[in-house]
């Protein structure tokens, strides 16, 4: 065994939730040192260049959630990142129709006034009604849940927390806030909107990246993705990081490095090691152990429990109900090099909404029907896409002239009722995908130089997310807040002493929002009995 | 005060002779007010009625089974001596299926999984028992001052408290979660998976992936629990007798129950209820007038929305009422032959859902307004328990069928017939010489049940069961206290909490709001 210093944390995965861990725990003072299996960091926060000149998101694309406290208290505009905010948005119709949404507030009235004009009336109350509860939540992702079994003094004070916060929404908004959370989008947008098209093109933000449709009670308040973003009095918190995702993992590494941490790339954890309850340290795939009193993990909660320790240092209840956890695979990507900005004929030129995110799911109808292939095991065949042309307001994106477009898809199964994943099963998801795009935009086809095309599949070997679920595990209730990822377990701790969970499996789940890194970096320095430096 | 004319008026004007609409006024009469039941039909019972449907063939009109109606409610008004007794108690239940014999679903039988069935099945219970006081208590107001509210939440938190950590911790994750995973995670069986989603999504509007159908399943275990050790139960004479036992038992304690009495209005005077007005023109006056019928047809068409204020109107209008229950009524000149089935299981109800997967697909059709092309079904044969129900020799075959929805796609004049036919093959695959034995047929869809019991939707539960329509918040915030936003009027029917399936809590409970506030 090499004899090498020992470290006081490991963090696995040098995902943008690894890495967050990591720059809070070396400005606290800790040696740290995070381990990532692939070349580059990021996880699923990079830029990549798999084509030519062109640089891809290649698997999260927007930059909405990440906390602005996060972006402060790292400095992250000082190490190179930069949010260029983008407007709107647009739904294709079948028709020939269009519906965009304007940040301006007046433009946006008028555009929905061409649908309905009650439901130009109707968006008012419906972005004050999300804001309200966006407002209420807010504050909630950058806390620790509590356990609301325990007995202990901090439990206690944070239900207290939880249950005064409630309180002072008032009795009205009480019984609005719990009939949002167990709603189903479709049902909830119905209660403000008449207009198909109007509906769609809200409820696409609350089945991304989930293994529910726009019926499934409890996607209501997914909805609030959309709002989160946009509140926050930081400008910019919505927008596109300039130079792909990669450029936040990048800030983030220059931030963790120049705070005295290190990582090491192609450097695979292979087990998590135990000693009497405790952790001592990791081994990775070549062989080599190294040493350290903590290991965060930033890897999904079946990834770091079933794959990566040995189950004897774990209670069998508490791997049973690992087992449980739900994260299953449920979109796809495409990332596409286009030789020229393809024509849209529904979209006006010149339209501002071009630069945002480009849907054609009409109907939420359609939305639901491809959650019914996603059920039976098939890809949608009219899939809901959320597609996006970067290179439009960021030119390092792409060569002079040239595009690149990112194209997330709903819903896309890991497992095929078919049989197994292969290339041309990948590129017959592909082809779906394309001609689904091509319905609207008789260039676009042509314009295609590469694509990339990304299964859950892909996304788990390359990733490391299990299923290549994005969020680490299904947003649903009985996964959320105390529930997430385990009951008993949603403070970030395992049963293992010294063994944290920093990724997106923990509270408050997934999205690049950085804040279970953070909340995980503060639970390790109160167990150390220190507080984060400022 | 009262603004009824002196003399002629009652405490209490119960509209509607339903099963929650007659315990309302059983209890009302027994607390010593003066209590007059309109019910709009020529008979009582409305969805809980027993109908003929073929000449000499009697069957329950909705649901079959009675398994939800509190101990406590049945002993405070002497049903059993007021006339009700049960053809059948315990029946078991089996699941159909189409390639392997009938399967025997009993959590302490011995089947398939049995370990797991038993465990899964104790969990639960244990689980449910933490709800069964909220079915008879009227839910509180959140965010108010008041320390009666603040007592019922605390009393609440103790309850879940005392479920001990592990059990706390079991019901705040499965609470919302749905019944497809649950049941993943303790059966590997297809067709044990199938049977024991049935009762999550019976009655709802939801299938099996639907979040939220753990909790329709806790909510029917609660009230099981409540109703005592009794399980499902056949009530003789069916369900029409259980609400002739309660109206019995009103009836005995003073209350007055009038049919063919359909209200066409609720009366106001300046800002409160002061009776109710009959078609023909006939007004009562009362001081406190108590609606068993659906919130929207109470709210909206009896009183009126200008009487109420905007946002209150809204969330009534926005109300999902939609029923997804069918009801297939078959006379049988002989019992069904269904294959491979040991006849003893007949005395109990048979079961049409194989597997997760074709539970979901039935559903997947509602969503877009079709009816389901390979329905779930629960199938009893009411006759085998309770002879009188049919000519001698001749038998009844009673069957819920899921999905039907209530705006079916080019509606149900040109859909009845196809889904009939369709619901019967269903059948026929499990008993191949049903169709000879068919003397008469019926399929009650939802409009039909709209219709007939003038439910808004034809819903059974009045509004759907689904988390976001529950306790705190059923039927809509500010009525969830049994009290409309109307001084002297109230809401007593499934719409209110717990809710539906012929449990009577909720005409209790308002019976208990009323006699508290004084009227």
């Amino acid at each position: 065994m090499a004899a090498r210093r020992e470290h006081d944390a490991i963090i696995v995965g040098a995902g943008h939730n690894g890495l967050v861990a990591a720059c809070y725990l070396a400005r606290a003072g800790l040696d740290v040192l995070v381990l990532e299996r692939n070349a580059y960091v990021g996880g699923a926060a990079v830029s990549r260049r798999l084509y030519g000149e062109f640089t891809y998101s290649n698997c999260s694309y927007v930059c909405s959630l990440l906390r602005p406290e996060i972006m402060r208290a790292l400095e992250l505009p000082k190490f190179g990142l930069q949010i260029i905010p983008y407007e709107g948005g647009c739904t294709m119709m079948r028709d020939g129709g269009h519906l965009a949404l304007y940040d301006n507030h007046d433009a946006l009235r008028r555009e929905i006034s061409r649908y309905s004009k009650r439901d130009a009336e109707a968006y008012e109350r419906y972005s004050r009604d999300v804001i309200r509860q966006c407002k209420f939540i807010r504050p909630l992702l950058l806390r620790e849940p509590p356990d609301p079994t325990s007995c202990k003094p901090r439990d206690i004070g944070e239900m207290l927390f939880l249950a005064r916060r409630f309180h002072g929404l008032g009795e009205a908004r009480m019984y609005d806030t719990l009939r949002f959370w167990t709603m189903s989008a479709a049902d909830f947008l119905d209660e403000y909107f008449e207009s198909e098209i109007v509906k769609a093109h809200l409820a696409g933000s609350s089945i991304i990246g989930t293994a529910l449709g726009p019926r499934s009670p409890g996607t209501a308040y997914v909805l609030l993705h959309h709002y989160m973003g946009d509140i926050d009095d930081t400008a910019g918190a919505w927008g596109f990081a300039r130079g792909g995702m990669g450029a936040v993992s990048d800030a983030l590494a220059a931030s963790l490095l120049a705070s005295g941490g290190s990582i090491r790339a192609d450097a695979q954890v292979a087990r998590i090691l135990v000693r009497g309850g405790r952790t001592r340290g990791v081994a990775l795939a070549n062989g080599e152990q190294i040493t350290a009193r903590l290991v965060l993990s930033n890897m999904d909660v079946r990834r770091t429990f079933l794959e990566s320790m040995d189950p004897a240092d774990l209670p069998e209840d508490f791997l049973r109900q690992v087992r449980h956890f739900k994260i299953r695979g449920s979109s796809g990507k495409l990332n596409i090099a286009l030789d020229g900005l393809p024509d849209f004929p529904a979209i006006p030129r010149g339209s501002p909404c071009l630069r945002g995110d480009l849907h054609v799911t009409d109907t939420i109808e359609m939305m639901e029907r491809a959650y019914d292939d996603w059920k039976d095991g098939r890809w949608s065949r009219a899939p809901y896409i959320d597609m996006l042309i970067p290179s439009q307001i960021d030119p390092t994106m792409a060569p002079h002239g040239k595009h690149y477009m990112s194209v997330f898809v709903q819903y896309c199964p890991y497992e095929l009722a078919q049989g197994p994943w292969n290339d041309a099963r990948r590129k017959a998801f592909g082809d779906t995908v394309i001609e689904t795009i091509a319905r609207h935009s008789p260039d676009f086809e042509r314009l295609i130089l590469h694509a990339e095309i990304r299964t859950p599949r892909d996304i788990e070997n390359e990733v490391g997310l299990t299923e290549g679920n994005i969020f680490q595990g299904e947003l649903t209730m009985d996964q959320l807040l105390f529930n997430r990822p385990i009951p008993g377990y949603a403070q970030y701790r395992t049963p293992v002493r010294g063994v944290y969970l920093c990724g997106a499996s923990a509270h408050p789940g997934g999205g690049v929002m950085g804040a279970p890194g953070a909340n995980a970096a503060h639970a390790v320095l109160r167990d150390l009995g220190r507080s984060a430096a400022a | 005060m009262s603004g009824g004319s002196p003399g002629s008026g009652y405490d209490c004007v119960v509209i509607g002779a339903g099963h929650n609409g007659l315990s309302c006024a059983a209890y009302l009469a027994r607390a010593g007010r003066s209590v007059l039941v309109v019910e709009a039909g020529e008979g009582i019972g409305g969805a809980a009625g027993t109908r003929e449907f073929a000449p000499g063939f009697r069957v329950s009109g909705c649901a079959h089974l009675l398994h939800s109606m509190p101990e406590e409610l049945r002993r405070d008004l002497a049903l059993e001596a007021h006339g009700l007794s049960a053809a059948a108690v315990s029946m078991p239940t089996t699941a159909l299926l189409d390639d392997a014999a009938p399967l025997a679903i009993d959590p302490a039988g011995g089947g398939i999984e049995a370990s797991a069935h038993a465990a899964y099945d104790a969990s639960m219970r244990r689980l449910a028992a933490a709800l069964v006081p909220a079915l008879l208590r009227t839910p509180p107001r959140l965010g108010t001052a008041n320390w009666s509210d603040r007592m019922e939440l605390l009393r609440f938190a103790l309850r879940l408290r005392r479920l001990g950590r592990r059990d706390m911790r079991e019901l705040l994750r499965i609470g919302a979660m749905n019944v497809f995973d649950l049941l993943h995670e303790h059966f590997e069986s297809q067709a044990l998976r199938g049977a024991l989603a049935f009762d999550a999504v019976l009655g709802s509007n939801l299938g099996p992936r639907s979040p939220g159908t753990v909790f329709t399943l806790l909510y029917r275990l609660a009230g099981q629990i409540a109703a005592g050790g009794s399980g499902l139960t056949q009530p003789r004479g069916g369900m029409g007798a259980v609400c002739d036992a309660l109206a019995a038992a009103a009836k005995a304690a003073g209350a007055v129950v009038r049919t063919s009495a359909p209200v066409v209005r609720i009366t106001v005077d300046g800002d409160r209820a002061t009776g109710v007005e009959l078609e023909g023109g006939e007004r009562i006056g009362a001081r406190a007038v108590v609606s068993s019928a659906d919130p929207q047809t109470t709210l909206l068409r009896l009183l009126g929305a200008g009487h109420l204020d905007a946002g209150f109107v809204r969330r009534v209008v926005r109300l999902r009422t939609r029923g997804l229950a069918a009801k297939l009524h078959l006379a049988l000149d002989r019992l069904p032959d269904f294959s491979g089935l040991d006849p003893q299981r007949l005395k109990g109800r048979l079961l049409i859902a194989p597997s997760l997967r074709y539970v979901e697909h039935a559903y997947d059709h509602a969503k877009y307004g079709e009816c389901s092309a390979a329905p779930i079904m629960e199938i009893t044969v009411p006759t085998v328990n309770d002879s009188t129900l049919a000519p001698p020799g001749r038998h009844v075959l009673s069957a819920i069928v899921q999905y039907a929805p209530y705006a079916l796609n080019g509606g149900w004049d040109a859909g009845r017939t196809g889904f009939t036919e369709l619901t019967i093959d269903t059948l026929v695959r499990h008993a191949p010489q049903l169709r000879r034995a068919i003397v008469a047929a019926e399929l009650l869809a939802p409009p039909d049940i709209e219709r007939e019991f003038r439910i808004t939707g034809g819903h059974w539960h009045h509004a759907d069961l689904a988390l976001d329509q529950f306790y705190f918040t059923r039927p809509v915030p500010g009525a969830s206290q049994y009290r409309a936003p109307l001084p002297g009027l109230f809401l007593c029917g499934a719409g209110c909490p717990p809710g539906g399936g012929v449990i009577g809590a909720a005409g209790r409970n308002a019976a208990r709001q009323i006699t508290r506030g004084g009227h």
